[in-house]
C-alpha cells in the first residue's frame, strides 16, 4: 500500500500532529503501520475491509456447514428412490471441478495483474475467470436438468432435497460471483484502478477462492463418498 | 393464479374484530405520525439527518427507538394472552379464538426476541462501542445503516401480517412438521420466514461490523485488556452472531424450500427428518440466548463499576468468564429437547455441560458483588435496574440449572415453569439491562439526563410486577400447567392466573411510568441539561466526549496508556483534549450520508412481501431493482465529507465554552 493511500484513509487522519505530544506505543516513524492489535490505533482501510470480508466468509462457511450437516443426516434417506451411484456422472464432475479450480488460478492471475496496475491483463484474466465459472455453472444446470428429467428432482426424496440444496447453494454463490465479476469489470473499464475498486477486487478473489474450497468439500463429501457407496 | 399471487380481499380480516382493530389502530397511529412529520415539514431533516445517516450514534438511537416500539407491541400481546387465559378458567371462553391465540403467542415471542431485545442490544452496541474504543465510527458505516434498515424491514413485515393475512401459529420457533405447508397452508409461517430471514441478515451484518470494529479499529494504545467490559461482551455477542446466525439462515432456508418447492428436509414423508429441524434451530437458539444476555452483562458491569466508584472487580476473570460462556454456549443446545429421546448418556452429557455454563455466570455475579463491596455506592436509576437484575437473575439461573437436570426436565419441559425460567432470564436480564443502558447512556446521546423520579417509579413497578407475574407462573408450572393453553380446564390453576394478571396490571403501570419518564424529561430538558458530558462520573472514554458527541466523536483520537482500565484513560483523554490550541487540529474525513441502506431495505421488504403472497413477478422485479440500486451506489465516487481543521476547532471550543 502506498503512502498516498494511507493519507486518504479516513481512519488514520487526525492521528498525525494531534497525538504527537504523547508518543504512543508501537508507533515509530512516519510510515509505521498500525498492526491493528491495539498499539497503533485503527488499522488501514484495506486491512479493515479485508478482515471484515474474512469474517463474512467465515459466516458463509457456517451457512454451508448447515447444509453439509443436513446432507450428512439425510443422505441415506432415499425413500425408495435412486441413490448417488445411479445418479452421479464422473465425466461431468471432472469437467466441472477442472473448470472451477482453473478459474481460481486465473482469478489469482487477475489479482497479480491488478497489483501491477495492468488494466488489460486484469480484465482479460477476470474474463477468463468468469467464463470458466460460467462453464461450471452450465454443467451444473445441465446436471440438475438431467436429474429432474429422470424423475430424480428434489421432491423425490430427502436425500435429493439435501443434494439439490447444498450443490444449488454453491451454484447460487457462483452465479452471484459472476454478476459481481461482471459488474466490477464494467467499473474498472469506466473508472480505472481506484483504492475502493482494488479493495473490491481483493474481496472478490477471497470470495472466489472460498467457493473453491467449499467445492472441494462438496466434491469429497457428496460425490466421492457417494460414488464410493 | 392471479397477478397478485395469493393476495385478494379475503386477506383483510374483516370477520375478526381484534386484529382488525389492532391493525387499524396501528395504521392510524402510523398515518398520524407521518402526517405530523409532513405538516411540520420535518421530512428533509429526517431524511438527511436520520434515515440516510451513517453515523453510528444516530443508527444506535434508531435501533433503540425501533426496539422500544416493538417491546410495547409485544407487551400488548402479552397482556392479551394473560387476560384471555384468566378468563377461560372455570368454563369461560375468553375472547381469543384458538387460531388467533396461537398467532398471538407466536407473534409475541418473535417480536420480543427478534425485533425487541435484539435491536435493543445491537443499538446499544452501535452507540457505545466506537465511543468506548475512542474511534470515530464503526468499521463499515454504510453496512451499518443497511443492517438497521433490514431489521426494520423485518419488523414491518411482521406487523403487516396484522392487517394482511395472518401470522404464524407455530410458536416463536416454527417446529416442523407443524410449520410445513401441509399443516400450515396459510401465509402465516411465510411471514415469519421472510421477516426473520431479512431481519437475520441485518443482524449478521451488524455482527460482522462490530467484530471488525473492535478487532481492527481501536484508539492507539487500546489493547484488548484495556477495553471496557461492555466492549468485551459486545465482541463476544457479535462473534456469537457471526457463528450462530448462519445456522438460523440455513435452517429457515430449508423450511422455505420445503414449503415453496416441495423439498423434504423436515417433512414426515419421503425420508425427511422433523427432529433435524429441532436440532438445527436450537444449535442457533441456545447461542442466541447468550447473544441476548452478554451485552446486558456488559451494561451491568459498566453501571455497577461507575456507581460504586471503583474499577470492576476481577476484570480479567470477567473477560475469561465471558469467553468461556461464548464457547460453551455452542455445546448445550440439546437441553431444549431432552424429551426427544436421545438416550440417557447423551442427555447426561448435555445436562452436565448446561450446568457448567452457570459457573461462568456465577463468576460474574461474584465480581459484581465484590465491585460494590467497599465502594462509594450511589443509587440512580441505572444502578437500581442493575441491582434488580442481580437479585432476580440468580433465581432465573438456578431454575435453569434445575431444568438442566434431564430427569426433572421430563416433568418441567413445556410447562409454565419453563416459561417463567426464560422470562426470568430474558426480562430481568436482557430487558433490565437494556433499560439500565438506556437510562445510563441517554444523557450521552441527547445531552440531558432522564427524570429520576419517574425512572425510580418505573423500576419499582416493573420489578414488583415482574416478580408477581412470573412467581405465580413458576408455581403454576410446578402444579403441572403446560404452556400455550388457549383454554384452562383445571380450576386449581385459576387463582395463580388471577395473581399473574394482577402482576401484569402492575407491569402496565411500570411501562406507563417509563413512557412518562421520557415525556417528562423531554419537557424538563433544560433543567436536566448536562453540559459536562459526564453526568455520572463515568469511567470510560465515551464520557470524555461532549454530549451529544460531535459527528466525529473525538477531535483528536485519544492515546490510551496505563494499565488500569478506563478511569485514568478518560482523565488523560480529557486533559489532553483541553490542552490543544486551534492550530493543532487536523481536518477529519467522515463517511458521507447514504441512502444505500434505506433503499436496499425497501426492496428487501418488497421481495419479502412478494414472496409471502407468491407474487413472483414482483419478487423478481424487486431483485432486479435491488441489484440496480446496489450498482448505482457502488458507482459513487465521493463517499466522504471533510470537516476542516477550523470547523473541528470551532466545535471543540463551543464545547469547552459550554462546559466551563
Ligand atoms: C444459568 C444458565 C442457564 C441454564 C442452566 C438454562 C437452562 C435451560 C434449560 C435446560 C432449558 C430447556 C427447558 C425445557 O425446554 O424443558 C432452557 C430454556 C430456555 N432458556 Fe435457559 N438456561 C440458562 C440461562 C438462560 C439465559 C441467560 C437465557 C436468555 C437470555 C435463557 C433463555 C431460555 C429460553 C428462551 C428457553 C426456552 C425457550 C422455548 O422453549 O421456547 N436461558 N434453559
Ligand atoms: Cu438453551
Amino acid at each position: 500500500m502506498s503512502a498516498a493511500e494511507a493519507q486518504e484513509d479516513p481512519y488514520v487522519l487526525g492521528r498525525g500532529r494531534g497525538g504527537a505530544d504523547a508518543a504512543g506505543e508501537g508507533r515509530g516513524g512516519d510510515d509505521a503501520r498500525p498492526s491493528g492489535r491495539g498499539e497503533g490505533g485503527p488499522a488501514p482501510k484495506r486491512t479493515v475491509v479485508g478482515y471484515g470480508f474474512w469474517i463474512y466468509l467465515l459466516s458463509d462457511i457456517i451457512l454451508f456447514a448447515g447444509f453439509f450437516a443436513a446432507y450428512a443426516v439425510l443422505s441415506g434417506d432415499l425413500a425408495g428412490g435412486p441413490g448417488p451411484q445411479e445418479l452421479f456422472e464422473q465425466r461431468r464432475l471432472a469437467l466441472e471441478t477442472a473448470a472451477l479450480l482453473i478459474s481460481s488460478f486465473t482469478c489469482g492471475l487477475a489479482g497479480i495483474a491488478a497489483g501491477r496496475g495492468a488494466m488489460l491483463r486484469t480484465q482479460g484474466w477476470l474474463l477468463v475467470t468468469g467464463l470458466l465459472g460460467a462453464v461450471f455453472l452450465g454443467l451444473e444446470v445441465q446436471e440438475f436438468a438431467t436429474l429432474v428429467a429422470e424423475g430424480a428432482g428434489p421432491q423425490r426424496s430427502a436425500f435429493l432435497s439435501a443434494f439439490f440444496a447444498l450443490v444449488g447453494l454453491h451454484g447460487l454463490h457462483i452465479a452471484a460471483g459472476l454478476l459481481w465479476a461482471g459488474t466490477m469489470m464494467a467499473q474498472l473499464a469506466v473508472k480505472g484502478f481506484r483504492p475502493a475498486i482494488e479493495r473490491r477486487l481483493m474481496c472478490f478473489a477471497l470470495f472466489w477462492h472460498a467457493l473453491d474450497i467449499v467445492w472441494v468439500g462438496i466434491f469429497t463429501v457428496v460425490y466421492l463418498l457417494g460414488l464410493a457407496g | 393464479m392471479s397477478v397478485l399471487g395469493k393476495l385478494d380481499w379475503s386477506a383483510i380480516p374483516i370477520d375478526q374484530p381484534i386484529p382488525l382493530a389492532a391493525g387499524g389502530g396501528a395504521i392510524a397511529l402510523m398515518l398520524a405520525a407521518l402526517g405530523w412529520v409532513t405538516v411540520k415539514g420535518h421530512w428533509p431533516y429526517l431524511w438527511r439527518e436520520w434515515i440516510t445517516s451513517v453515523d453510528h450514534k444516530r443508527i444506535g438511537v434508531m435501533y433503540v427507538v425501533l426496539a422500544l416500539a416493538m417491546l410495547v407491541r409485544g407487551f400488548i400481546d402479552a397482556i392479551m394472552m394473560r387476560t384471555h387465559q384468566a378468563l377461560t378458567v372455570g368454563g369461560g371462553s375468553g375472547y381469543l379464538p384458538p387460531e388467533h391465540f396461537n398467532q398471538i403467542f407466536s407473534a409475541h415471542g418473535t417480536i420480543m426476541i427478534f425485533f425487541g431485545a435484539m435491536p435493543f442490544m445491537v443499538g446499544l452496541m452501535n452507540f457505545v462501542v466506537p465511543l468506548q474504543l475512542g474511534v470515530r465510527d464503526v468499521a463499515f458505516p454504510r453496512l451499518n445503516s443497511t443492517a438497521f434498515w433490514l431489521t426494520a424491514s423485518g419488523a414491518l413485515l411482521v406487523n403487516l401480517s396484522l392487517v394482511l393475512g395472518e401470522f404464524a401459529r407455530t410458536g416463536w420457533l416454527p417446529y416442523a412438521p407443524l410449520s410445513e405447508r401441509s399443516y400450515s397452508p396459510g401465509v402465516g409461517v411465510d411471514y415469519y420466514l421472510w421477516a426473520v430471514q431479512i431481519g437475520g441478515v441485518g443482524t449478521l451484518m451488524a455482527g460482522i461490523n462490530i467484530v471488525t470494529t473492535i478487532v481492527k479499529t481501536r484508539a492507539p494504545g487500546m489493547g484488548y485488556l484495556r477495553m471496557p467490559m461492555f466492549c468485551w461482551t459486545a465482541l463476544c455477542a457479535s462473534m456469537l452472531i457471526v457463528a450462530a446466525f448462519p445456522i438460523l439462515t440455513a435452517t429457515l432456508t430449508m423450511l422455505t424450500l420445503d414449503r415453496y418447492l416441495g423439498f423434504h428436509f423436515f417433512t414426515n414423508a419421503a425420508g425427511g427428518s422433523p427432529m433435524m429441524f429441532v436440532n438445527l434451530i436450537w444449535a442457533w437458539g441456545h447461542p442466541e440466548v447468550y447473544i441476548l444476555i452478554l451485552p446486558a452483562f456488559g451494561v451491568f458491569s459498566e453501571v455497577i463499576a461507575t456507581f460504586s466508584g471503583k474499577p470492576l472487580f476481577g476484570y480479567r476473570s470477567m473477560v475469561a468468564a465471558t469467553l468461556f460462556i461464548t464457547v460453551v454456549s455452542f455445546m448445550v443446545w440439546l437441553h431444549h429437547f431432552f424429551t426427544m429421546g436421545a438416550g440417557a448418556n447423551v442427555n447426561a452429557a448435555f445436562g452436565i455441560a448446561t450446568s457448567i455454563i452457570a459457573v461462568g455466570t456465577g463468576v460474574k455475579i461474584y465480581n459484581w458483588l465484590f465491585t460494590m463491596y467497599g465502594g462509594r455506592l450511589r443509587f440512580p436509576t441505572p444502578m437500581l435496574w442493575s441491582l434488580g437484575f442481580l437479585f432476580t437473575f440468580i433465581i432465573g439461573g438456578m431454575t435453569g440449572v434445575l431444568l438442566a437436570v434431564p430427569a426433572a426436565d421430563f416433568i418441567l419441559h413445556n410447562s409454565l415453569f419453563l416459561v417463567a425460567h426464560f422470562h426470568n432470564v430474558i426480562v430481568s436480564g436482557t430487558v433490565f439491562g437494556a433499560i439500565a443502558g438506556y437510562t445510563f447512556w441517554f444523557p450521552k446521546a441527547f445531552g440531558f439526563t432522564l427524570d429520576e423520579r419517574w425512572g425510580k417509579r418505573a423500576f419499582w413497578l416493573s420489578l414488583a410486577g415482574f416478580v408477581i407475574v412470573f412467581g405465580a407462573l413458576y408455581i403454576a408450572g410446578l402444579e403441572g400447567m403446560t404452556r400455550r393453553l388457549q383454554h384452562v380446564a383445571v380450576a386449581q390453576w385459576g387463582p395463580l392466573l388471577y395473581v399473574s394478571v394482577a402482576g401484569v396490571a402492575v407491569m402496565i403501570a411500570g411501562v406507563a411510568a417509563q413512557i412518562t419518564q421520557l415525556v417528562v424529561s423531554i419537557r424538563r430538558r433544560d433543567a436536566l441539561r448536562d453540559d459536562t458530558g459526564d453526568p455520572w462520573e463515568g469511567r470510560s472514554l465515551e464520557w470524555a466526549t461532549p454530549s451529544p458527541p460531535p459527528a466525529f466523536n473525538f477531535a483528536t483520537l485519544p492515546e490510551v496508556g496505563g494499565e488500569e482500565p478506563y478511569w485514568r484513560i478518560k482523565e488523560r483523554a480529557i486533559a489532553s483534549q483541553q490542552e490543544r490550541s486551534a492550530s493543532d487540529y487536523e481536518p477529519i474525513t467522515m463517511p458521507r450520508r447514504s441512502a444505500t441502506g434505506f433503499v436496499t431495505a425497501f426492496f428487501a421488504t418488497v421481495i419479502g412481501f412478494a414472496m409471502v403472497w407468491q407474487i413472483w413477478w414482483l419478487a423478481a422485479l424487486g431483485l432486479v431493482c435491488a441489484y440496480g440500486a446496489f450498482v448505482a451506489f457502488a458507482w459513487r465516487d465521493e463517499n466522504e465529507d471533510t470537516f476542516s481543521a477550523e470547523e473541528v476547532a470551532r466545535i471543540e471550543r463551543a464545547r469547552r465554552g459550554a462546559a466551563a
